[in-house]
């Protein structure tokens, strides 16, 4: 783009303002709700009262941070939110290893091990790209308890694997589908095996799709709210579940630093997700439709 | 030793026949190059020796031994691709030692069996580097140093210089030519390039629709094509062709009366042919020369000149005809010239596109690529 030569006339300049300011204003109304929340989250009750949203804070302090992480009452207990959010890594981390992990054997197979009827095969699993998570509660809840995994955090990782498998199969066989088929055919003659090329030859190269993956999936098990609200027990809760109750919990004055601090926790893991993989999402989003 | 047998091979897709029944032979150390338009199946022909595709039905077989159900791998074979298909995140060591790491080769014994076939190629200097950071060629001859490490009984190339520009391209052949007699290796080489196919091949096999056309020599296969198609597809410009009336036949050839109304003896076996049947005139563009004789009459409608040689293509009544001619000669577009060639360099075809046997043979027609150098350049004159 930038190489193209242009007269700048003013009316160019003009509709190039007008362009910056839509952007600038879009990019602000995005980022007031954050900056609201930080704001409310380190400001003492009494600052909350007056309805200054906002005023930034005269006597900031941490304090609604510590209460969110320990001290919260989140239904009967008061223990704050920190214990479910170690409960959430728990069961997103194995879970989006697993569907990765699943979806990059499963590109690999769809790309470079076709099959009659895989292509049949790969539109019915597109398919459960689209089946909307409600439809399926009742059936799962049948299904773990057959398993005895109700309302434990495998059941949980079970379920988010299920539902993950579909997307993270799209993404690798999109990826491996530009993939040279010559590459395989180049390491079968050089004696390599089934895993063998997979492990040696594809997986080596998939880093970007891995990272899309990886971050598409732990956002969406970390803010999944209805799979851990029907099938977790109350110690196995996901964060985002805790965060409902401890929104919904009145006791007396409604502490709104105690819940915006809260939020805040159970956002950070995917802002910091994105802040530090977000290029190679983009990136590996595109990777592929350029040929290299 | 490596010889290669196919027998009656057969590719199916489905209801789709890629290969309809292949024999050929493939003697020690023989250059073989499978030649043929996009589509002729030639590519899966090698697939199907390096065991990547699966045959439905026929033998292949190497040194004796039917290899159908053999492993890739085990098949003693090493293959060279179009894209050279280098793996993109190890260096040109690993992409070289790769087989024999898989192999379980210890280190050291990996590591000097790489460096003899660097030396060969001339890749020492690049052994640490990735393959995106090489040029074309380099990626070419890190493919090519991948097979030899594997020592292969059969080599197998993959229009493996099509990603190349002009140039290289030539270069490589002739480093592909010299590789051939370094190694003293039998190898198997697909291209649609039938210059590729003259310059390097011991022999030729041409194929179309999944069917041998013919198997020969490059001379034999320039001389005396077996059909219309394997005579337009060798030799560039293309050959012309001609609808002629025969007029007689008889021991020392077929008589036969030119569009012009010129008549000419072309020495071929046509007895019994009648006298009014047409036939198909094949005549090369570089065998037609100027004469008072105007045997062919026409007009120049494009000239290209290529410095030593001048290619004239002309309208002749309703036919376009081609002439290779002097580099020297002063025409323009739109001038008249009219042509003669002799009878003895002349081709013809029957309806059915099947030529008619020459009555003599071209004395190169036998002649293979390594004989070049070695024998006694024989004129090219037979008669």
């Amino acid at each position: 783009m930038d190489n193209v030569i242009r007269r700048r006339t003013p009316g160019a300049r003009l509709s190039r303002f007008v362009v910056y300011a839509v952007l600038v204003g879009m990019a602000l109304v995005y980022l007031m709700p954050l900056v609201i929340m930080l704001l409310t989250s380190i400001k003492p009750l009494e600052e909350i009262r007056p309805g200054t949203l906002l005023a930034l804070p005269q006597a900031p302090t941490l304090a609604p941070w510590i209460t969110a992480w320990g001290e919260a009452c989140t239904g009967m207990r008061c223990e704050g939110i920190g214990g479910y959010f170690w409960n959430s890594f728990s069961i997103v981390i194995p879970a989006v290893a697993i569907s990765t992990g699943i979806g990059a054997l499963n590109g690999y197979v769809l790309t470079q091990w076709r099959f009659k009827g895989s292509e049949v095969f790969f539109a019915l699993m597109l398919f459960g790209c689209f089946v909307p998570f409600q439809v399926v509660l009742l059936p799962m809840a049948r299904t773990l308890g057959w398993l005895g995994l109700s309302s434990s955090t495998a059941g949980l990782v079970l379920v988010h694997v299920v539902f993950g498998i579909a997307f993270t199969t799209l993404f690798f066989r999109n990826f491996y589908v530009a993939v040279p088929r010559e590459l395989v055919s180049a390491a079968k003659l050089d004696g390599a095996g089934f895993l063998r090329i997979f492990w040696r030859i594809l997986l080596p190269v998939s880093a970007p799709i891995i990272v899309v993956s990886v971050i598409w999936q732990f956002t969406q098990i970390w803010n999944d709210f209805l799979f851990g609200v029907a099938f977790s027990a109350y110690e196995t809760q996901p964060v985002t579940v805790a965060l409902n109750n401890l929104v919904n919990t009145s006791t007396g004055v409604k502490k709104y630093n105690v819940n915006m601090a809260a939020a805040m926790i159970a956002a950070l893991p995917t802002l910091i997700v994105y802040v530090l993989a977000g290029k190679y999402f983009v990136r590996g989003l595109t990777a592929g439709s350029v040929k290299g | 030793m490596a010889t290669l047998q196919l027998k009656q091979v057969v590719k199916e897709f489905g209801d789709a026949r890629v290969i309809k029944g292949v024999d050929l032979e493939v003697h020690d150390r023989e250059f073989v190059v499978f030649v043929g338009p996009s589509g002729c199946g030639k590519s899966t022909l090698l697939r199907m020796i390096a065991g990547l595709e699966s045959t439905s039905s026929g033998d292949i077989v190497i040194d004796g031994e039917r290899i159908n159900e053999v492993a890739p791998a085990d098949r003693g074979l090493a293959m060279v691709f179009q894209s050279y298909a280098l793996y993109p995140h190890m260096t040109v060591e690993d992409n070289m030692g790769f087989s024999l790491r898989l192999a379980g080769v210890a280190k050291a014994q990996r590591r000097e069996k790489v460096l003899a076939a660097a030396r060969i190629l001339q890749l020492e200097p690049l052994l640490d580097r990735k393959p995106k950071a090489l040029s074309g060629g380099q990626r070419q001859r890190v493919a090519i140093g991948r097979a030899i490490v594997r020592n292969p009984s059969i080599f197998l190339f993959d229009e493996p210089l099509s990603n190349l520009d002009a140039a290289l391209r030539v270069k490589m052949r002739i480093e592909l030519a010299r590789l051939h007699d370094e190694l003293d290796a039998t190898m198997i080489y697909v291209t649609h390039d039938q210059i590729e196919a003259m310059t390097m091949a011991d022999k030729i096999v041409v194929l179309q629709n999944g069917l041998v056309e013919q198997v020969g020599s490059p001379m034999e296969l320039y001389h005396h094509p077996r059909n219309l198609f394997v005579a337009g597809f060798i030799g560039s410009p293309k050959m012309n062709f001609l609808e002629v009336r025969v007029i007689g036949a008889g021991p020392d050839g077929v008589t036969i009366e030119l569009p012009s109304g010129a008549t000419c003896e072309v020495p071929v076996a046509g007895e019994g042919l009648a006298a009014g049947s047409t036939l198909t005139l094949g005549i090369r563009p570089e065998h037609l020369y100027e004469s008072e004789q105007a045997v062919v009459e026409g007009e120049i409608v494009v000239i290209e000149r290529l410095g030593g040689e001048t290619c004239l293509y002309l309208q002749a009544g309703d036919d376009s005809m081609t002439v290779v001619t002097d580099g020297d000669v002063a025409h323009r577009v739109h001038d008249k010239v009219s042509l003669a060639f002799e009878p003895r360099r002349a081709h013809l075809f029957d309806a059915e596109g099947d030529a008619l046997p020459s009555l003599h043979r071209h004395p190169l027609a036998a002649m293979k690529r390594g004989e070049n150098r070695a024998s006694s350049s024989p004129t090219p004159d037979d008669q």
